[in-house]
């Protein structure tokens, strides 16, 4: 263990334990922006350097490992000088557009702004102009609001283990790329944009749906697969119009592609929410169509088998859709015998309710004929 | 008819890069062709044999051939492919020397305060053949660490030699192999930092084309001196000489047995390998030197942990610079003692240094630290080309800083260099004179650290490009009043809060210029005026009206038409249409054409 002195206040850390880490033991507040818990340091934003008795330089509190009696000063006039024209930098390359920003009130460069009081700028100068070009659906990346911390980066790498995204270039015209600086083409997943600190990195489908005011956060498991992540859902006028995940769940609040942006199905017109019965024969209901029609696009016009087949569907209660598939299920079972029947079961189902289908097969219906796409 | 017993006459020629560059290939081809033309019409009494050497230093007066022949040995300057022809009839044939294209009195001035160590060999001996570094005593001090020092007082006779590191920081070798022995661990790793990237720097680059055998030396004394079997060296890829020579010197090495298992016989067994750099400047840098060997981006990171401790591959690890390196074998051949002779209390030994500018005699240079930068200019650099007026001279690259002339007495050492706001740094040492314009050579420099800054922290990334924006405007005339001090707050700020060296050193150009020429700002500034007339913006061409003569020179030499007038009347520039491009000043030649 060493003893270390921050701020006059004196604690006792493990070895390793960085200064930064010891401070917020002392709840002793030090600005960051590039540093995340649980990634690997950084120390590019340098907001967060202090002074440490014995070093000649200051230094950033997120690198140093403390050592035993080292005694450290983490805000001063000088300390705050430099974080002050530290952040006047990286602002002086900012669009500036919070107004407009999907990250306001989220984003950790308008807070610090806000409690270093900066609204001019001493180093006005050029700023890096990027065209946005992705292509894909779910990720918006707007370079210019990017300061570089990094976070991204390293989520994708330590985190995903994809490394889809790297440093490149030099310089003031150094910027986060992709490989050979194509369209961004990775499985999607937003960790970059959940760790994101400023609004470089959103998702595309959040625009314009609402920022703070009127949003409640409603606390859920993520229905797409058995693992039960965490989800908080933004909810507006009824609408979920953002997903996020908090750190203290057990999924540390990283989610996949699907449990982060694949909400749409909820006020989907689509979207099946009451048990439907079939009230024609199948056979009927399926009448073959021709494979190729003449003059047309060919192959099956969808829009007409969805007519056709809601056509022959009608809403019922869950009592009686339940009592029906027990109805059909036992006549099946009589007439053919229990191997008749096979079930299908979903990764999506929880392991409690795929342990329940299969007990419900092998018991209820006395059949082994049970699988599951992730197989039992 | 082959003679028996024909006496050796021997052709040195320069190959360093500077050799090169001015045609060294070309006069060692001319050389053979002309003796092989003669051999066929007479029958010479002579063989010759060609060496091909390493930088002479002297790299003014490129190409620099020696004729050997027995003890006597003669240096011809200067000397061109066409030139050979002569030297072959009249001195080869003949046995008269051709007396005006021999060395003169500048040769002997520019190397009369040097005191060579390193490049002693270096211009003598050929980089391509081990015997050659063997025949001057190399791999004697390898051999002299196995069989009678152990580790501890091979670390205690670098320490007692005083040398400090080459790469510009001046840590104590000793201490730094030190640290690295005592800190735990099977596996220690010997890093040679041939990244050398300032510009006009080429201490590194000449030392390992002209001996690479002592770097390769140097390295397996500093392996056997930590603990360390395996050595980096990581160099430059637009040094293809360099890359090419070590290799080799590397490939015979192993031959020989001297890189390997069981050296000499010993346990001790080492071995390199080469990296490649893929040009980035910050790659000097060693931590991001360890992340560009590790295969990352080439990227600083924060220390502590230092390299010693958490190094490549996170272990323990020396990285010294090639100077360092080469100065080793030396050092354990004649003794901690006899290094730390030469040079200050506290500056040991010599340094290298790429003399460079506005100098007459430009080259590199090895002299013992303490010796005046008066000397080394008007000494052994002969002055100001052109005998204008010294400026300042840049020391240490874009890390360092510019001094002027009343300082021009300090001594050359660590301490000295720091006080007055500059470094030794790697040993670029570009000299400036009145034709330079201190607020643009800033300009140069941060255009440089800037564009090669890693992009990682805040104030090396955003904050030298708003140095740089400043000094931008402030030569185009744009420059408000506050810049200075804007310039001076910036500037320190980026120093006390970059991460790594780069972004630490990068602002010294800025503020070591506003220190010594504020009143060129100040010009620029308020003024508009650039006093050393190079800030193109800044300028304006006028006909000087009682010496123009109306030839008309300056108008056809006028590529935008601006200068109008008919012949034998006076002409006029139209500072409306005029680019500022010069071509009338420089035609003129009535000093008619006026510049302010």
């Amino acid at each position: 263990m060493f003893k270390v002195t921050i701020d006059g206040k004196t604690i006792e850390v493990q070895e390793g334990t960085t200064v930064l880490d010891a401070a917020k033991m002392l709840d002793i507040p030090i600005p960051t922006l590039c540093h995340h818990p649980k990634l690997t340091p950084f120390g590019g934003c340098r907001l967060c350097i202090v002074e440490i008795k014995g070093i000649p330089r200051p230094v950033t509190s997120c690198t140093t490992p403390v050592s035993d009696g080292m005694e450290v000063t983490t805000s001063n006039p000088y300390i705050e000088d430099l974080r002050k024209t530290v952040l006047e930098l990286i602002l002086s390359d900012h669009p500036n557009d919070c107004m407009v920003c999907e990250k306001a009130g989220d984003c950790t460069l308008q807070e610090l702004a806000y409690f270093y009081g900066i609204r001019e700028n001493r180093f006005e100068g050029e700023r890096r102009i990027y065209t946005k070009r992705d292509g894909n659906p779910f990720i918006e990346r707007d370079l210019e609001k990017c300061i570089m911390c990094g976070r991204c980066v390293k989520v994708c790498d330590e985190v995903e283990g994809v490394g889809a995204i790297d440093f490149g270039y030099r310089g003031f015209s150094s910027k986060i790329c992709t490989p050979f600086g194509k369209d961004l083409n990775c499985e999607f997943c937003g960790q970059c944009v959940a760790v994101c600190p400023t609004g470089a990195l959103t998702g595309k489908m959040w625009k314009q749906k609402g920022r703070q005011k009127d949003i409640k956060e409603i606390e859920t498991t993520c229905p797409y697969c058995g693992c039960g992540c965490s989800l908080t859902l933004h909810v507006r006028r009824n609408e979920v119009i953002k997903i996020t995940s908090r750190e203290d769940t057990l999924n540390e609040g990283w989610l996949c592609v699907k449990g982060r942006f694949s909400y749409s199905f909820i006020n989907s017109p689509d979207r099946l929410t009451k048990p439907l019965i079939r009230i024609a024969p199948k056979d009927q209901s399926n009448p073959p169509l021709p494979p190729f029609v003449k003059g047309g696009r060919g192959g099956i016009n969808n829009s007409l088998l969805v007519t056709r087949y809601s056509s022959l569907f009608r809403e019922a209660s869950w009592d009686e859709a339940v009592d029906y598939i027990a109805k059909r299920l036992k006549t099946l079972k009589d007439k053919y015998g229990p191997d008749a029947i096979a079930g299908l079961s979903s990764a999506r189902c929880t392991n409690e309710e795929n342990y329940l289908f299969q007990k419900f097969m092998r018991a209820g219906i006395g059949t082994n004929n049970i699988d599951h796409c992730a197989r039992y | 008819m082959q003679k028996n017993n024909l006496k050796k006459v021997i052709v040195r020629v320069c190959i360093g890069t500077g050799g090169l560059a001015a045609g060294g290939k070309e006069v060692i081809d001319a050389f053979k062709k002309e003796i092989s033309d003669r051999c066929i019409d007479i029958d010479l009494d002579f063989t010759c044999h060609y060496q091909k050497v390493g930088c002479r230093g002297f790299c003014a007066r490129d190409v620099l051939v020696d004729v050997v022949d027995g003890d006597k040995s003669l240096t011809y300057q200067c000397i061109k492919p066409e030139m050979a022809a002569r030297i072959v009839d009249e001195h080869l044939i003949g046995g008269k020397p051709v007396k005006e294209w021999l060395i003169d009195d500048t040769y002997y001035a520019f190397h009369a305060k040097q005191k060579k160590i390193l490049l002693k060999d270096c211009g003598t001996i050929d980089p391509e053949d081990i015997n050659a570094y063997i025949d001057v005593g190399g791999y004697s001090g390898i051999k002299k660490v196995l069989s009678e020092m152990n580790p501890e007082d091979v670390i205690s006779e670098i320490k007692a030699s005083g040398l400090r590191g080459r790469g510009g920081a001046g840590f104590p070798t000793g201490l730094k192999w030190e640290i690295c022995r005592k800190t735990p661990g099977d596996t220690k790793y010997i890093i040679c930092n041939a990244d050398e990237g300032d510009p006009g720097a080429f201490m590194d680059r000449s030392i390992i084309e002209g001996n690479p055998h002592s770097v390769i030396e140097g390295m397996m004394i500093a392996g056997y001196a930590v603990g360390s079997d395996h050595g980096y060296v990581y160099i430059r890829a637009e040094y293809p000489f360099a890359v090419e020579r070590l290799r080799l010197a590397i490939s015979q090495a192993h031959e020989r047995g001297y890189l390997g298992k069981n050296i000499f016989g010993s346990n001790f067994g080492f071995d390199i390998k080469v990296k490649l750099g893929a040009g980035a400047f910050v790659c000097g840098e060693e931590t991001a030197l360890i992340a560009s060997i590790e295969g990352q981006r080439g990227m600083p990171r924060a220390k502590p942990p230092f390299p010693v401790h958490h190094g490549l591959w996170g272990k323990p690890t020396v990285i010294n610079n090639v100077e360092t390196l080469s100065n080793i074998p030396y050092i354990i051949r004649n003794g901690a003692q006899w290094y730390a002779s030469i040079g200050t209390e506290k500056s040991k030994g010599t340094k290298v240094f790429a003399l460079t500018g506005k100098v007459k005699n430009t080259g590199l240079i090895e002299v013992p630290m303490g010796i005046t930068l008066r000397e080394i200019i008007y000494d052994i650099g002969g002055g100001i080309i052109g005998d204008r007026e010294f400026k300042a001279v840049q020391t240490g690259g874009p890390s360092g800083g510019c001094i002027p002339a009343e300082m021009l007495d300090i001594p050359v050492d660590y301490e000295s260099l720091a006080q007055v706001g500059s470094i030794v740094g790697s040993g670029g040492m570009v000299v400036l004179d009145e034709t330079d314009c201190m607020v643009n050579i800033a300009r140069f420099f941060l255009e440089f650290t800037q564009a090669e800054s890693c992009g990682k922290c805040v104030p090396c990334r955003i904050g030298t490009k708003r140095l740089l924006e400043i000094l931008d405007r402030i030569t185009k005339g744009l420059g408000r009043e506050g810049d200075i001090e804007l310039l001076q707050k910036l500037s320190s700020d980026i120093k006390a809060a970059s991460l790594c060296g780069l972004g630490q050193t990068a602002p010294n150009p800025v503020l070591s210029t506003i220190r010594y020429f504020r009143e060129e700002y100040e010009a620029h500034i308020r003024d508009k005026k650039c006093p050393a007339k190079v800030c193109r913006d800044l300028l304006t061409y006028y006909i000087i009206e009682e010496f123009c003569k109306g030839c008309g020179a300056c108008l056809r030499a006028c590529p935008s038409g601006a200068i109008t007038g008919e012949k034998k009347k006076l002409h006029k520039i139209n500072p409306d249409i005029c680019i500022k491009c010069g071509a009338c000043f420089e035609v003129c030649k009535f000093k008619a054409v006026g510049r302010e």
